[in-house]
């Protein structure tokens, strides 16, 4: 089971920002959020939305294993 | 180097002296502190929500970057995270360099940084509701007048 954490806007829509899911690569992770909601599939791939697996970015699909961590990032503002 | 991620406020004075102390070498420490703005009334809390350890460790590099660019002797940077007032202090930037051109530049760099790039995202909370914050367009060419240079 990876775990999934949403942040900014993206909680908001999905109405969750942490959850555990069964997948075996980031494709199937998205393919998997995007069938409960649709709308949330848009939006994890919407401009500007970076994915971290492991907290490193990655581009494109990675594998992922039972103790991964994936984070969608949506455009982020600070200071 | 400090990068530290703040649930409380923070005194940008006692900072400064902290960051200051014992540097006999220096020449020159340079700030940027910001501040929550009210916006007339429009918000009355900022909420800004980081992911542990991954936003510290983008900060990291970026700051690694500067010291390398600017020669700099040292470099604190503190953010707020959670909901922040009016008024309070969201960011604080100290940099230590031999002389002050490399201090206020790399503060300035940091901060165009910080604005755009950094891990943070920000919710306005006012009397209309609640709305997410995205960096504006001079936000970008901020941080953009720093490539190629």
């Amino acid at each position: 089971m990876a775990r999934v954490l949403l942040f900014g806007p993206l909680r908001d829509l999905a109405g969750w920002r942490d959850r555990e899911v069964e997948a075996a690569s980031l494709a199937a992770l998205r393919g998997l959020l995007a069938d409960e909601d649709a709308d949330l599939g848009l939006a994890l791939g919407g401009p500007g939305v970076q994915v971290a697996v492991d907290q490193a970015v990655v581009r494109g699909d990675a594998a992922l294993t039972a103790r991964s961590e994936v984070a969608f990032l949506p455009p982020m503002s600070g200071g | 180097m400090t990068i530290r991620l703040s649930e409380t406020p923070f005194d940008p004075g006692a900072e400064l002296t902290a960051f200051s102390r014992g540097r006999t070498e220096t020449g020159a420490v340079a700030t940027f502190t910001g501040l929550a703005r009210a916006e007339r009334g429009a918000t009355a809390i900022l909420e800004l929500e980081a992911y542990p350890g991954f936003t510290e460790a983008q900060i990291g590099r970026i700051a690694d970057q500067a010291r390398e660019r600017f020669g700099l002797h040292d470099l604190a940077i503190l953010h707020r995270v959670g909901k922040i007032g009016p008024g309070e202090p969201i960011v604080f930037v100290a940099t230590a360099a031999s002389h002050r051109r490399a201090a206020f530049e790399a503060c300035d760099f940091l901060m165009d940084y910080l604005k755009s790039r950094a891990p943070f995202w920000k919710k306005e909370h006012g009397p209309d509701g609640a709305r997410w914050i995205e960096p504006s367009a001079q936000d970008h060419a901020d941080r953009e007048r720093w490539d190629g240079r």
